[in-house]
């Protein structure tokens, strides 16, 4: 492998006497695909939130592509080509689908240009009948492709997707699969998904998190197959 | 009839009107009610300045009296010292402005939130009412202008064409010039806000974490936002201090703070002409109250005098029952009577959208 987009040295995140997240060391390259799986209050959105610049480590250093930007404010990361979709849409409630698009592909391109961009983004994301609305209107799962199109819309490098088949039909999360393979052939991502069976059409290799650390990191199926990755999922014992 | 079309015809009639008020005023009424109405103009740019600030840049400053104020008393003492309007003017753009820009920078890169923001820009406003009020002695002095203390600062010469001292602007020149530049701020804010800065502040408003996960650094947007704010305000000011030839502490008062806000509650944030309207409005009606003595009971007379209560009621009156103020309320109104139409094309474009 070339040198890493994202890598994580000994990260940590401490909130008083909690532990969140403890001595991670993550690596991810060049458009490469990764599961992030765990149970819950396993540290994966701390872990992203980390990445993102929003919570600064307590310990450890993140690294994009070689450069440290451990502490650096998200929009600093955000220039740097690292693009969110956070667990709850966080979108522009008050404008409309085609004004959030447009203020992210602003931030790439101007006038006509940018124009362009976003009536290709919302034929991408299949937002086109419902650009004039307001997106605070709209139902959670359109939400959810607003969101996904103004984070594309940015054109990061890599692309974070925290639950992005949350609150989708079943029809929107074969969506979901087209679009997350689209992307992956030109940016990196990195995917938090408890949907196992959405996990099994997109990813190769799979993270496990258990309790802040990780617990393993391999190919899915031997995932799927893991008695210590059932048992933290299933059996609450294992994970006391 | 679609938003663009809306939007231009909008803009068209506000041209209209308010050209028809800078022409026709000073044609059809009496010297007294045009110092009024300059009055109004210079107030209603004040209340722009918070609309924006406030109703666009969602940054809730409790204190664009401060700014207003200090625009004057900059404008007063240049005056004194200077002579000539030229610098004095745009000195009560530039102090408020840096004085704004410095605040500012404290407050959004020292992350206070919101409800703190309130009160430092309060308590900001209430230490200039102080400090000016306790500087009534001879010694207090900037330059050959004394700054007078709680007495103020009367006797404030006018402006003047810039350049040319002898070319002063009469008491109708001011109605001219208020007018004009309340316009002129009308239709410079409408193209701010067009702009991609304008649509970025909207959307830091909207929802701050996704505009910094997007790249924009909030921190900047709002303390440029703020820093636009203070200069407008400050313009005011310096209006303000030439119609009167006077300014005195109570500018950075309480109850002048307070009226800034109460205009843009009542007028609708996230609008322009509503903090028009209810900065209008409230004058008129301020004024209303206090010339004409009522008739009646001596206990009705007590009340309709005492204008801060029925003010107060109407406050309370605009939060309980319009609290998104009277445009945006008018305009909900104006789409609910369209509403059978919006619903079945709201039907058509849910069956298009793909699932």
């Amino acid at each position: 492998m070339s040198a890493a987009l994202i890598e994580t040295r000994g990260l940590g995140m401490r909130f008083g006497g909690v532990h969140a997240v403890r001595d991670v060391n993550f690596m991810l390259g060049e458009r490469e695909l990764r599961c992030l799986i765990g149970p819950n209050g396993a540290g994966k959105s701390t872990f992203f939130k980390m990445l993102t610049g929003q919570l600064r480590p307590t310990s450890g250093a993140v690294l994009l592509r070689g450069e440290e930007v451990t502490g650096a404010e998200p929009h600093e990361i955000a220039r740097r080509g690292v693009g969110i979709k956070t667990q709850v849409p966080s979108v522009f409630d008050g404008l409309t689908v085609r004004e959030n698009l447009w203020l992210a592909a602003t931030r790439m391109h101007r006038g006509a240009q940018a124009r362009a961009a976003v009536d290709a983004m919302l034929e991408r994301v299949g937002l086109s009948a419902i650009a004039p609305r307001l997106v605070g209107q709209l139902a959670h799962g359109q939400r959810q492709w607003v969101e996904l199109g103004v984070v594309l819309s940015t054109d990061p490098d890599l692309v974070l997707l925290d639950e992005p088949a949350a609150g989708m039909t079943d029809q929107e999360v074969l969506r979901t699969v087209e679009l997350v393979r689209d992307i992956n052939k030109t940016k990196a991502l990195i995917v938090v998904e408890h949907d196992m069976q959405f996990v099994r059409m997109i990813a190769s290799k799979v993270t496990v998190f258990n309790q802040g650390a990780i617990l393993t990191e391999d190919d899915v199926e031997i995932i799927m197959h893991s008695p210590v990755v059932r048992d933290i999922y299933l059996g609450k014992r294992a994970a006391v | 009839m679609n938003a663009r079309a809306r939007n231009i015809l909008g803009l068209a009639l506000v041209a209209v009107v308010g050209i028809a008020v800078l022409v026709l005023t000073p044609r059809l009424f009496d010297l007294d009610v045009v110092l009024n109405l300059t009055v109004y103009m210079i107030m209603a740019v004040l209340a722009l300045s918070l609309a924006l600030v406030w109703g666009f840049g969602g940054i809730l400053c409790f204190g664009q009296s401060a700014f207003f104020g200090l625009g004057a008393y900059a404008y007063a003492i240049a005056m004194f010292n200077i002579g000539e309007s030229t610098a004095p003017l745009l000195l009560a753009i530039l102090v408020p402005a840096a004085f704004a820009a410095l605040l500012g920078y404290f407050m959004f890169y020292g992350r206070i939130s919101d409800v703190y923001l309130g009160v430092i820009t309060l308590t900001v406003t209430l230490i200039l009412f102080n400090s000016i009020n306790s500087t009534a002695g001879p010694e207090f002095h900037i330059g050959s202008a004394r700054l007078g203390g709680f007495n103020g600062i009367p006797g404030i010469p006018s402006l003047n064409m810039p350049f040319f001292k002898d070319w002063q602007i009469d008491l109708e020149g001011m109605f001219y010039l208020s007018t004009a530049s309340l316009i002129l701020t009308y239709f410079g804010l409408r193209a701010l806000l067009a702009s991609h800065f304008g649509r970025t502040i909207v959307g830091i408003r909207e929802n701050e974490q996704r505009a910094q996960l997007l790249g924009y650094d909030p921190r900047f947007y709002k303390l440029a936002t703020f820093t636009i704010g203070a200069a407008l305000a400050g313009y005011a000011g310096c209006l303000f201090a030439n119609w009167g030839s006077f300014v005195s502490p109570t500018i950075f008062g309480l109850a002048q703070s307070a009226q800034i806000i109460i205009w843009v509650i009542i007028g609708g944030r996230g609008t322009l002409i509503g903090p028009i309207l209810g900065c209008v409005g409230i004058q008129w009606l301020t004024a209303a109250l206090g010339a004409n003595a009522p008739s009646g009971t001596a206990g009705w007379q007590a009340l309709l005098g005492n204008v801060p209560l029925i003010l107060g009621a109407i406050l309370v009156a605009f939060v309980l029952l319009v609290p998104k103020g009277l445009v945006p309320t008018i305009a909900d109104l104006g789409a609910a009577l369209g509403r059978p139409r919006t619903r079945a094309l709201v039907g058509r474009t849910q069956e298009a959208a793909p699932r």
